[in-house]
């Protein structure tokens, strides 16, 4: 297990280093920060001298080993927009972005286990054709134009729910909420939804796919051969037998919410890292931009790595194979 | 499980429930309600730090907070700010009488002593407003509410640029150890980027960069307060679509920009309306008329656009009614200077050339273009309103005189870095320009006079154009105190760039806010939205 972990380490360590040396490479291409950060009639001399300052004009490899060295010590610098540590921004932006993705989760798993439960089930009724239309709907229309459409009915139509923003926030330690309020709770409504629809959508499918499979199983034969209630059967029987796939495919999507919320953010100016980082890109503003790239990498790493833990202790299979080897 | 889950569910339920009801009974028994003015744009407010960043969103809003020793009022035209008024003893000597009785915010007093500080600060080590005071220019404090300014050479806009180079209080600044302005480069935060000390009408009471400003009235302000404000909140929306629905919805009761297809929408909504006027900005093109050869056209071994007969065939060319009521949708005003109307007197003298496709296809074959040629256009699609589609109109048009154009579409960051200086690299391009100034000599030192390939004279000439006896008028303006004399040479060089079709001009946009219709307020042509001129209903 120990050996397992270390051999993990260190292949995070190198997907992080490698996600960092693209990033730099890239960075050639996004555009002068300096002309992003001076007024239209700064001189030639202080532009090449902020230039200088920045270190813009060394070689990659140069500004790449002082990245690392800086990173190393979780210091990213400053962003060059809005002139502020970027580990303090990103600490100030995380928390939107994780209760924003927590939100949408929830909404996907509540919602997409009863209908793929539902759907796989009684796979005739008009029910079941109605909730794999809307899950249609889900996967095939763009995030941003569901966004839209939920603030022109909720927002503009119907007056009920905000159309941007996190409401008021609490503070509780460095974590700012937006939880504990009602405009927090009312704003955070159409973004998760937004943002959950998809990963509902994969819910619905994958466990109306896993409990079809199930369904034919012989000893699902078996315990309706014994009598047993159609409720044990369904729920006790054969939906757990689907949760493992459920499982991993969810917290694997769940790294995807956090790191790719950057529509829904945009949308619906959701103060988290996805607008941050848009932003960045639009101002070529560097150190923010590789922070948060390696910030996503790691996350995809750590989700990994958790997801190979999990899968060793749910499934015995593995931990013997491993055991053996 | 299934307990524990239920249980689970129940809890939110309650506490989302109880929340509810807590703000209700919070809202319940409404006393006066206090009047909120939210209000959002597409920018943030990126630094409070009043000289980290020279761009007209942060000092824009920051003007409400702060103050200039002048101000300007809603036409633009200047009046006393925290100087009462000024006397010019000689074109080189300025004397700045203080007005008495101001506090900042914090109620440290204002004194000459402050504006010593500042304008030392605004020239130090990380500022962005360094052009605001002459770098040679002494400040001396001659008692505590007067100030001399002792110029190296005469200026007679020397305080034109000032109602946004604000003074800071020295003392609060040497208590939150921001004597300098935060450099770009720092890896510390200054005090100063994340808190406001001025003596404006409004006072900064909460800020997270990039989400939210909270203001309020300063009681303690010294002029006639004219709003009937409470509290203003600013939020950065940076999605079009979202903004306008905010605004739609009731949530804001100010947004800007509005976008060009929502207009008409916004006018129809029985709560909101659109305020609109000329903007300070210019858009014009750029011809490269300084290489021997045009890097990116098919012509070889010469340069058309050294030809002054070419460059007049493109401006001839271009049908700017069509760009200002189809692709502006009338939200723009045809220009024939680089420089905005409003901001020189002058401006009236000069025509446009005519749009004439006829004229424009004889002066291409005059000049020996009579098959046109093939070129290729940089522009940005992401900076002005609709840039993208005035370049892509500008290549259609161009058409009709053979002249065969390719557009390179980039977003800002890349576009600045690929034709600004030092690269220079295109040969013809879309440029916008808002002088910082508000005067034509900027407008002329900065685009027109003659530059060299290092950017040496005018840096942002990004065409090259070159004409030595506006460089002579350049240097003449710059300290000529004799306003009539300064507005006629000033009227002679823009003139010749005329003459010479040195540029192009295209239009000035339009300032376009959407408003709620119980919010009034005034709309000043440089796009600053100021608190004290805003009435709620």
């Amino acid at each position: 297990m120990l050996a397992f972990t270390i051999r993990r380490l260190f292949e995070a360590l190198v997907v992080m280093l490698t996600v960092a040396l693209l990033a730099f490479v890239l960075f050639r291409y996004v555009g002068d920060p300096v002309s992003q950060m001076v007024g239209q009639d700064t001189s030639l001399e202080d532009r090449t001298r902020l230039r200088l300052e920045l270190g813009l004009d060394d070689p990659v490899y140069i500004q790449f080993a002082r990245f690392v060295g800086n990173a190393v010590r979780f210091d990213f610098g400053i962003s060059y927009q809005v002139k502020q540590p970027v580990t303090r921004l990103i600490a100030e932006r995380m928390p939107a972005t994780i209760e924003l993705a927590l939100a949408a989760a929830l909404f996907a798993v509540a919602l997409g286990i009863p209908m793929g439960v539902y759907t796989g089930i009684h796979r005739d009724s008009w029910l079941s054709k109605l909730f794999l239309t809307v899950s249609l709907i889900g996967i095939s229309l763009p995030t941003f134009l569901i966004g839209i459409l939920l603030i022109y009915i909720f927002a503009v139509w119907l007056n009920v729910l905000p159309s941007f923003g996190r409401g008021d926030t609490i503070p509780i330690g460095f974590w700012r909420t937006g939880l504990l309020t009602a405009s927090g709770l009312k704003a955070l409504v159409l973004p998760a939804i937004t943002l959950g629809l998809f990963q509902m959508t994969l819910v619905t499918r994958l466990v109306r796919s896993e409990m079809l499979e199930v369904l034919r199983t012989d000893y699902i034969k078996f315990a309706r051969a014994r009598g047993l209630p159609e409720r044990a059967i369904n729920f006790g029987h054969a939906l757990r037998n689907t949760l493992v796939p459920v499982i991993t495919v969810i917290g694997l999507q769940l790294g995807s919410i956090i790191a790719f919320a950057i529509i829904t953010e945009t949308v619906f100016q959701w103060p988290g890292m996805g607008l941050m980082f848009i932003q960045a890109v639009q101002h070529a503003d560097i150190p923010v931009m590789a922070a948060y790239l390696l910030l996503v990498a790691f996350l995809f790493v750590l989700i990994n790595f958790i997801v190979d833990l999990i899968y060793v202790r749910i499934d015995p299979r593995i931990r013997i194979l491993r055991r053996g080897a | 499980m299934s307990t524990r889950r239920a249980f689970a569910l129940a809890f939110l339920l309650v506490s989302g429930l109880a929340t509810g009801l807590a703000s209700n009974a919070v809202l319940g028994p409404a006393t006066k309600t206090p009047k909120t003015v939210k209000f959002a744009l597409q920018g943030g407010l990126n630094s409070l730090d009043p000289y980290t960043l020279n761009e007209s969103v942060t000092l824009g809003l920051l003007a409400n907070v702060m103050e200039g020793l002048i101000r300007r009022n809603e036409n633009m035209q200047i009046i006393p700010g925290l100087a009462e008024r000024w006397d010019v003893l000689s074109p080189t000597h300025w004397r700045f009488h203080l007005r008495k009785g101001v506090t900042f915010h914090d109620g440290s007093p204002f004194t000459a002593d402050d504006v010593v500080f500042s304008a030392n600060r605004a020239r130090g080590p990380g500022s962005q407003l360094k052009t605001r005071i002459p770098a040679d220019a002494r400040v001396e404090k001659v008692d505590d509410h007067t100030v001399d300014f002792v110029l190296a050479s005469p200026n007679p806009i020397l305080h034109y640029e000032w109602e946004t180079w604000f003074i800071v209080s020295k003392a609060w600044s040497e208590a939150n150890g921001a004597t300098k302005a935060q450099p770009a480069t720092a890896n510390a935060l200054s005090p100063f980027a994340l808190k406001a000390n001025g003596t404006g009408p409004f006072a900064v009471v909460s800020h997270e960069p990039g989400v939210k400003t909270v203001f309020r009235p300063n009681p303690r302000w010294w002029g006639k307060t004219k709003h009937n404000i409470d509290e203003v909140v600013f939020q950065t929306v940076h999605s079009d679509s979202t903004r306008v629905a905010a605004l739609l919805s009731g949530e804001l009761d100010l947004i800007d920009p509005v976008p060009l297809q929502d207009i008409a929408r916004i006018k129809e909504g029985a709560k909101t309306t659109v305020l609109s006027a000329p903007e300070l900005r210019t858009l014009f093109l750029n011809m490269d008329s300084m290489h021997e050869e045009l890097k990116y056209a098919n012509v070889k071994g010469r340069n058309p656009f050294k030809d002054a007969r070419v460059r007049r065939a493109f401006y001839q060319a271009i049908d700017i009614e069509a760009i200002t009521t189809k692709v502006m949708r009338g939200m723009a005003t045809p220009a024939a200077l680089i420089i905005s109307p409003l901001l020189f007197s002058g401006a009236d003298k000069l025509q446009r050339w005519p749009y004439d496709v006829a004229a424009a296809k004889r002066l291409m074959v005059e000049a020996g273009y009579a098959e046109g040629f093939e070129l290729v256009m940089d522009c940005p699609n992401d900076r002005y309103v609709n840039d993208e589609q005035i370049c892509q109109a500008v290549a259609a048009m161009l058409r009709r005189i053979d002249v065969k154009v390719a557009l390179n579409l980039l977003p800002k960051a890349q576009y600045f870095e690929k034709v600004s200086p030092p690269r220079y690299d295109s040969s013809f391009n879309l440029l916008g320009w808002t002088p910082g100034s508000l005067d034509s000599w900027s407008v002329l030192a900065n685009l027109v006079v003659c530059r060299d390939a290092h950017g040496r004279g005018g840096t942002f000439n990004f065409g090259g154009y070159c004409n030595p006896r506006v460089d002579e008028l350049a240097r003449k303006i710059l300290v000529e105190p004799d306003m009539a004399k300064r507005n006629a040479m000033i009227g002679e060089a823009f003139g010749l760039l005329h003459a010479d079709a040195g540029v192009i001009p295209l239009h000035q946009p339009a300032l376009a806010w959407g408003v709620s219709r119980n919010l009034q307020v005034t709309q000043r042509a440089d796009g600053h939205i100021r608190f004290q001129w805003m009435q709620k209903l």
